[in-house]
């Protein structure tokens, strides 16, 4: 059905009149021209996509627009938006990517574990991290990045 | 003009059409490099090696290294980058670098073969030292002083004693266009600023940032999101399709070319379920091998084999053997399954067309479109920034063909994002293979092997054991030239190509041989083993591993394998557990040796160490396309398992000290040895040797059944 979805996005208000079944994803990337949330496999199964809506880490590919009617959605364009974030700094320092294709949604799904776990166990990342698809095989640096940030986060950096 | 628009590191595209516009240039031809085998370089890389490539000196002092190469993730960018900085004596900050467009930057055969290393740096590294010895020359004239008392640093030019009497790059160029060339400028031969560190990478913040740019990212004014009927299975035919219902959805325009039907609409999602409503009549393909039946056919349909490897008299080397053992070993089609999907954008301007694509080798994407237009190529411009993702799967871009072709036809910018599906469909996985070795020990010693490779390819099959009666032959691979239907769809390069296949099987042999003879499988490799490099990465993972020697099985789950790779050796040694009831098998420790020459940039290359051993754990453990009838039954991660966090071993990368051998490539020697390490330390653990890839908790509680 064509109507006017309200939501936050990135903080700030957000509409956009459209079939309100369509799927998330395109309308963040083709609609609102949010690129850095990247198309992977289409179907929730890598994580390339993931946003969070609310206090939650989702798969944009697999959300349709309604889903998020009134609710706050972030995106990679929403971490950092005043300097680098915790989770950022430390994917640089351990260089925690390579083609950087998963690393929107490597970053956002980190972002969303630490919202409610701030200090995870390894154990945890790693569940929470488990569905997040990297290639390039920079899984341990991501790991380490995300375990490091949650300490400089903690300590108030 | 140009200077303003190149800012930190970041450019606009836009701007890219303005970067050649004003500054010194320097121009350097290519050299025979060393270390360097030629017969490992692909085929298509032989003849004269034309990889020129330039740098660019703006009047702000800022440096671009323009390079044909791509920015797959391996860290080239920061690599190249660093060789200018090293050689020009300017902060690796003020080094901006342009990648993989073919308007801008100098002719790339493609990025592929861990080439960029060995080739491309050495040269930008001499570009770089030849621009300084301009310079030098320039500032000298402009300064009135001797090249002699002329002191570099950070950019700037000063006379010693002397400092106010200064000069910087910027100012040296600004305004003008100077050639100039100066013969057998030495690189630096020590004292490095940047070699031998691991600077941040110069991709970085746009990567953590969501802002680094792929070729799906692309935004246009009036772009139209293409969606394209595909068929169900290779080699199926369109009998009939009706798009009456496709072009009834608002917005939805369809284009019929040349056996091309495709849906446009400016929202991609709308495109994809318009395209749905297509009603298409296919005719299947004539029944054709699956994965089950493949390794039958591929012995059946493979050329006359080559002899790649010969010494001695197999039949000599029959007489003298103790015991023999025959086997057979087989390796699966697996997908290359990068993140991004093969994308991309296409505008055409002004009789030029422009293709931002996903692509590994932009100068061929650029011939492909121009032959598909019709069109010379120098008006086709293909741009290659980042992207996400290759491991040879991106050579060809047929997603940029179907881009230009459908912008050309409605006049509007087009994107074309492959959707997994098709992405699993059209990879050129890389092709299955058979092996077959005969091979016998006599008094600790190798005295024959007689070996077969069908359908990987002839690299690493000749094995680099001391070997005095051996033969070696080869029939088809991954390169091409393969009969019609051997494979029933195309391959291709994949990460170390050829060598994943020859390494599991010749390094499981060698294990069996070991256990045959009594022996320890360090000890029997290095007694059949005077390759110094190799003895050495072998003995250099034996000490960090802690190698315990014992005649396998031991139970103890440790296995190694070794391997060479365009001149880099790699020993691997790793531990498991295997669960004899599930068959699954947990990877507790990986340690890798690795000699590759002078290590340019240690992280860097432990960064392609580590990624080697993860995708290499996919490839040994889970990965396998499977088929039937043409129609390619894994089309995403739901069935194809690539490894995920829970995988991940302790990983441990050693990288031995060898800066006497030039720098060499890193993105593939690592791979080469994880298929043998893992079986023969499977067969440590159980004593179940297995002899297909991957070994899936099926094949190995299958193989420990048997024992």
């Amino acid at each position: 059905m064509e109507r006017t979805i309200s939501f936050t996005l990135n903080g700030k208000a957000a509409a956009v009149k459209t079939d309100d079944e369509r799927i998330l994803l395109w309308v963040l990337r083709s609609d609102l021209g949010l690129t850095g949330t990247k198309f992977g496999c289409g179907e929730g199964l890598c994580g390339a996509c993931t946003v969070i809506v609310g206090n939650e880490a989702v798969r944009s590919c697999a959300t349709p627009l309604k889903a998020v009617a009134g609710k706050r959605v972030m995106t990679i364009e929403g971490i950092g938006q005043n300097g680098l974030h915790a989770i950022q700094h430390a994917f640089l320092e351990h260089r925690a990517f390579q083609c950087g294709y998963c690393t929107s949604g490597m970053i956002v799904s980190a972002y969303a574990l630490l919202l409610k776990t701030p200090r995870p166990t390894r154990e945890q990342i790693v569940r929470h991290m488990e569905d997040n698809l990297c290639r390039c095989g920079s899984h341990v640096r991501i790991l380490d990045a995300i375990q490091e940030a949650a300490g400089a986060a903690q300590a108030g950096v | 003009m140009a200077e303003s628009l190149v800012v930190q590191g970041e450019m606009k595209r836009r701007d890219f059409f303005e970067v050649a516009g004003a500054g010194l240039f320097v121009f350097f031809g290519a050299e025979s490099v060393e270390g360097q085998e030629p017969g490992r370089l692909p085929g298509r890389q032989s003849g004269p090696a034309d990889f020129n490539a330039y740098l660019k000196i703006g009047a702000d002092g800022r440096v671009t290294c323009l390079a044909g190469k791509v920015e797959l993730g391996q860290g080239a960018m920061t690599e190249l980058a660093g060789a200018l900085a090293e050689e020009l004596d300017v902060a690796l900050d003020t080094v901006d670098v342009v990648m993989g467009d073919t308007e801008l930057c100098p002719y790339d055969m493609g990025t592929f073969g861990s080439m960029c290393t060995p080739l491309l740096w050495p040269a930008v590294r001499r570009a770089g030292a030849e621009a300084k010895a301009v310079l030098l020359e320039m500032a000298s004239e402009r300064l009135q002083a001797p090249v002699g008392q002329l002191q570099v640093k950070s950019g700037s030019i000063r006379q010693l004693g002397k400092p106010s009497n200064a000069v910087t790059y910027g100012q040296l160029v600004e305004g003008k266009r100077i050639e100039r060339h100066l013969e057998n400028v030495p690189v630096k031969a020590a004292g490095f600023a940047v070699i031998g560190t691991s600077p941040m990478r110069k991709d970085g913040v746009d990567k953590v940032t969501g802002k680094a740019e792929y070729a799906g990212d692309i935004v246009l004014p009036g772009m139209l999101h293409a969606a394209i009927l595909r068929p169900p299975a290779h080699g199926a035919t369109l009998k009939s399709a009706d798009t009456s219902a496709a072009e009834k959805t608002r917005g939805v325009r369809v284009v019929k070319d040349g056996g091309m039907i495709a849906v446009l609409h400016e929202r991609p999602d709308i495109a994809v379920e318009a395209l749905g409503k297509i009603k298409a009549d296919w005719e299947n393909p004539p029944t054709g091998p699956d994965d089950k039946t493949i390794f039958e056919h591929i012995q059946k349909t493979a050329p006359q084999p080559r002899v790649v490897g010969q010494s001695g008299d197999l039949a000599e080397g029959e007489r003298m053997v103790g015991s023999v053992i025959e086997e057979t070993y087989l390796n699966s089609y697996v997908a290359h399954a990068p993140m991004e999907t093969h994308s991309a954008t296409a505008q055409t301007e002004d009789g030029k067309v422009t293709v931002w694509a996903s692509s590994q080798a932009p100068f061929q994407v650029q011939r492909a479109v121009a032959s598909a237009l019709g069109m010379p190529a120098e008006k086709v411009r293909i741009i290659s920034r980042y992207v996400g993702g290759g491991f040879g799967g991106k050579t060809e871009a047929d997603q940029g063909v179907e881009a230009a072709r459908l912008a050309k036809i409605t006049g509007k910018p087009v994107q074309v994002v492959y959707s997994r599906q098709e992405e699993f469909f059209y990879d050129r996985f890389r092709p299955a293979a058979v092996m077959r070795i005969r091979a016998g020990v006599a008094g600790g010693k190798i005295v024959l092997w007689d070996s077969h490779v069908f359908g990987a390819g002839d690299r690493e099959a000749n094995p680099f054991y001391d070997i005095p009666h051996k033969r070696v032959t080869s029939a088809g691979g991954w390169m091409g030239g393969n009969p019609a239907g051997m494979n029933p769809f195309a391959v291709g390069a994949w990460r170390a190509p050829s060598v994943n296949s020859n390494t599991f099987a010749r390094e499981s042999h060698i294990d069996a041989l070991a256990a045959k003879a009594g022996m320890d499988p360090l000890e029997f490799r290095l007694n059949n083993l005077t390759n110094p490099r190799v003895r050495r990465v072998l003995e250099t993972a034996a000490k960090q591993f802690g190698w315990k020697a014992g005649r396998a099985p031991t139970g103890r789950g440790a296995g190694m394998a070794c391997g060479m790779y365009s001149n880099a050796c790699n020993a691997t040694m790793v531990e498991v557990a295997v669960n004899r009831g599930t068959g699954a098998v947990q990877v507790k420790r990986v340690v890798m040796a690795l000699d590759e020459g002078l290590v340019v940039n240690p992280d860097g290359m432990r960064q392609q160490a580590e990624g080697c051993v993860i995708m290499g754990l996919g490839y040994s453990l889970a990965e396998e396309v499977r088929f039937r009838n043409g129609e390619v039954l894994d089309t995403n991660f739901d069935t194809y398992q690539i490894p995920r966090f829970s995988w991940l071993p302790k990983i441990e990368i050693v990288l031995v000290d060898n800066p006497e051998t030039p720098a060499l490539g890193g993105g593939e020697p690592p791979i080469i040895a994880m298929g043998a390490a893992l079986a023969n330390a499977i067969f440590d653990a159980v004593g179940a040797r297995l002899l297909q890839l991957p070994m899936t908790p099926e094949r190995v509680k299958a193989a420990v059944a048997k024992t």
